[in-house]
């Protein structure tokens, strides 16, 4: 009996993959191609009038120095949560790995952050490091900071960071924990053998066979920073002291939506989607190929 | 047998019809707790004492969450009959000039007794267009007011039945306060809303040109003159020194307040509902300090909080059922219970009257200090209100530059001038949107 590679039906794949197809076409390319169309549009919040405008919001978004500003706040944000986020939860997962007795405890429990919501993650932080009321706030207080995120903005930047990176850790560590279980263990027996130490051991067979998750995670946690942070930066600091934890998606939300400027907001999206797509090209094109599989 | 219970039941069916239909009247709103509790004890009232119409208030989240609700729900279609929008969104409401009816064409058209000047000068100022139509009804109107810590004063040794009348006063009593170990002097709630839009109408100085974009879209800001840079560079100071702690742009600063850390607070005078209920100390009301070098302060307050839009599109008879309710809403007993339970002020000087007459406020003092403010003088072009388009941007920018003050990281004339540059963007903007 011969096995066939090939699928017989002619209309049978078309049938199953629709729905992902018809979902994706609703919610991402009509969305996105109606962004691009008000983009162009400067209109009344309710769409009474509108007049085509070309260019002139973007013009005017690459005029306006707080979007600039927009720019590097991500930048720094991205870059903080991505680092200290895979930094944080590989040295988990090694850890993790290590340990014999209550091991899946310390798994287990390592990944229930990931259930919380980003919202909630950041209302959770904010409590904490609420000024007048938060526990750690007044543990700061004692030691003599002067801990106020609603003035300071480099306070601010950081409170966000812990919240949208402790959520993330989680996630990070599962992938780390499973790219761990795959290198074999014979490696890194013959390094012991050799007289290699722990941390040379890591450094010249763990990271590089880890490498192939390493980069999926950087990937993942970019994008993540970049959009699914909405919600921490929502809840606590509401992209303030002064701009200074507005990252670009939430001056998106921020000036469409309570600053009804839907063409401003449309420009910001379509500039906003075409770095994603320009990060996630070079990404795949260039790092890709460093990539040891 | 069958056919028996068939007939029964189509019977029954025809029993549970209403025997005339009534008209759904949507009401959204962003009264949440207590407020919105009061919000549905009012609409049961109008519902019980008539069968025609049915008011349904809906809680929408956040004044700026309902409207954009609004918004969007206007493109599909299904927008509600009334909408609660707050006093910034006025000018982008007014422009919507399709998309929303007239409270006096409404109330013309349904043939229901509506008179602008039963209202209180500050409250119909804000809400009417330059040719002295009210375009929005007045529902819950606050103003800031002056709140003092008794118990700190007491230790500090001031006298806690002389608040400071003048800012030069409260700087003295907050060194006082200071000297006798109150870290905290000073915080405050809508900073924006406070030391910017009032403190200007406060002394009769404008806020932007053109009667504050009452009479124009061509309005431009002018608040970096010197007397605005001052009122900010004393804040700034006070910040810097750690005696005035921020707390966030709405209404935060209130419970720095109640917890006992901040000893002075300058807040909507609905957040007395919250103080009373709170605070464990003894607290007094009094009016916003202001600098007396200025000729004609103090002249009056201007109102926050939020009116009643009716949005297009509807039936005529639903719109006479919104007029029945509005008309239910000014009746002066309505609007003390409203004023006596919330903290807003009433509306109308009928009820002001009658919540004289029963005393309330020989017991709660305090209640009248917001009143007697917004009052204090007939509203000049520069105290009636303002009305700038997409004003929830403008105000954050504001409040953006304001916090770069307070933050140390700029001087208060660069935020001003930032701030002016900033918001006669979006009015540009706005302007050229709705031409």
């Amino acid at each position: 009996m011969e096995k066939r590679v090939v699928f017989q039906s002619r209309w049978l794949p078309y049938v199953l993959v629709a729905p992902q197809i018809a979902i994706t076409v609703i919610f991402f390319f009509w969305p996105a191609v109606q962004a691009g169309y008000f983009s162009f549009l400067v209109q009344d919040p309710f769409g009474q009038s509108s007049s085509f405008v070309w260019f002139q919001n973007f013009r005017d978004l690459v005029r306006d120095t707080n979007y600039l500003e927009s720019f590097q706040t991500t930048a720094v944000f991205s870059l903080a949560v991505a680092a200290s986020g895979i930094a944080i939860s590989l040295l988990l997962a090694v850890m993790a790995e290590r340990v014999v007795r209550g091991a899946t405890i310390y798994k287990t429990l390592l990944i229930w952050p990931y259930a919380v919501a980003p919202a909630v993650a950041g209302v959770l932080w904010a409590f904490l490091f609420a000024p007048s009321l938060g526990i750690v706030a007044y543990w700061l207080e004692r030691l003599g900071v002067n801990w106020n995120y609603n003035v300071n903005g480099g306070q601010a930047m950081l409170l966000v960071v812990i919240a949208a990176t402790w959520k993330q850790i989680s996630y990070n560590f599962l992938f780390f924990l499973a790219g761990l279980q795959s290198i074999p263990r014979s490696l890194l027996e013959a390094a012991a053998i050799d007289g290699a130490s722990p941390l040379r051991r890591f450094w010249t067979i763990v990271f590089p066979l880890l490498s192939p998750t390493t980069f999926f995670l950087l990937v993942i946690n970019v994008v993540y920073a970049f959009f699914d942070t909405f919600g921490v930066i929502d809840a606590t600091t509401e992209g303030g002291p002064a701009g200074a934890t507005q990252i670009l998606v939430y001056k998106v939300y921020f000036d469409g939506v309570k600053g009804s400027d839907l063409g401003g907001s449309a420009a910001q999206s379509v500039i906003l989607m075409a770095i994603v797509i320009g990060l996630t090209v070079v990404q795949f094109r260039f790092v890709e190929k460093k990539v040891q599989y | 047998m069958i056919r028996k219970i068939l007939v029964a039941a189509a019977a029954s069916l025809a029993a549970a019809l209403p025997v005339h239909a009534q008209t759904e009247i949507q009401w959204w709103h962003s009264m949440d707790g207590a407020l919105g509790d009061k919000v549905n004890e009012l609409a049961n009232k109008f519902n019980a004492s008539q069968k025609d119409y049915k008011v349904v208030p809906v809680f929408k989240g956040t004044y700026p969450e309902s409207m954009t609700a609004a918004i969007a729900a206007y493109r599909a279609g299904n927008a509600p009959h009334i909408l609660q929008v707050f006093e910034v969104g006025t000018a982008t409401m007014m422009a919507a000039k399709g998309a929303i009816v007239p409270v006096y064409k409404l109330m013309k058209d349904a043939d229901e007794p509506f008179n602008p000047k039963a209202y209180l000068g500050p409250v119909s100022g804000y809400y009417t267009d330059p040719k002295g139509n009210m375009l929005s009804f007045p529902f819950n109107s606050s103003t800031p007011v002056f709140y003092i810590n008794k118990d700190e004063f007491r230790k500090a040794g001031l006298d806690p039945s002389k608040p400071p009348k003048t800012w030069k006063e409260f700087l003295a009593d907050a060194d006082k306060l200071k000297a006798s170990g109150q870290a905290c002097v000073y915080t405050t709630s809508w900073p924006s809303w406070v030391h910017i839009e009032n403190f200007s109408a406060w002394h009769n100085v404008p806020i932007g040109t053109k009667e504050n974009g009452m009479a124009g879209l061509d309005t431009e800001f002018k608040i970096n003159t010197p007397l605005h840079v001052r009122q900010i560079a004393m804040l700034g100071d006070l910040a810097k020194k750690n005696m005035f702690r921020y707390a966030g742009r709405t209404n935060q600063g209130g419970a720095k307040f109640t917890s006992g850390e901040c000893a002075m607070l300058t807040d909507s005078t609905g957040a007395q509902a919250n103080i009373g209920r709170d605070a464990k100390f003894e607290w007094g009301v009094s009016e916003l300090p202001y600098w007396d070098d200025v000729k004609g302060a103090p002249q009056n307050s201007i109102i926050g909080g939020a009116s009643l839009w009716v949005m297009g599109g509807k039936t005529n008879n639903a719109y006479k059922g919104v007029a029945k309710f509005f008309s239910f809403l000014s009746r002066p007993e309505i609007q003390m219970d409203w004023h006596t339970a919330t903290g807003y002020v009433p509306i109308t000087t009928a009820a002001y009257e009658l919540t004289k007459k029963s005393g309330y406020y020989a017991k709660y003092p305090g209640r009248e200090v917001a009143i007697k403010q917004l009052m204090n003088k007939p509203p000049t072009a520069n105290s009636k209100g303002l009305r700038f388009g997409n004003f929830v941007q403008g105000r954050a920018v504001i409040e953006e530059e304001l916090e770069a003050v307070f933050s140390g990281k700029k001087d208060a004339k660069t935020a001003l001038d930032d701030a002016v540059r900033r918001g006669d963007e979006i009015l540009r903007k706005f302007e050229a949107a709705n031409k």
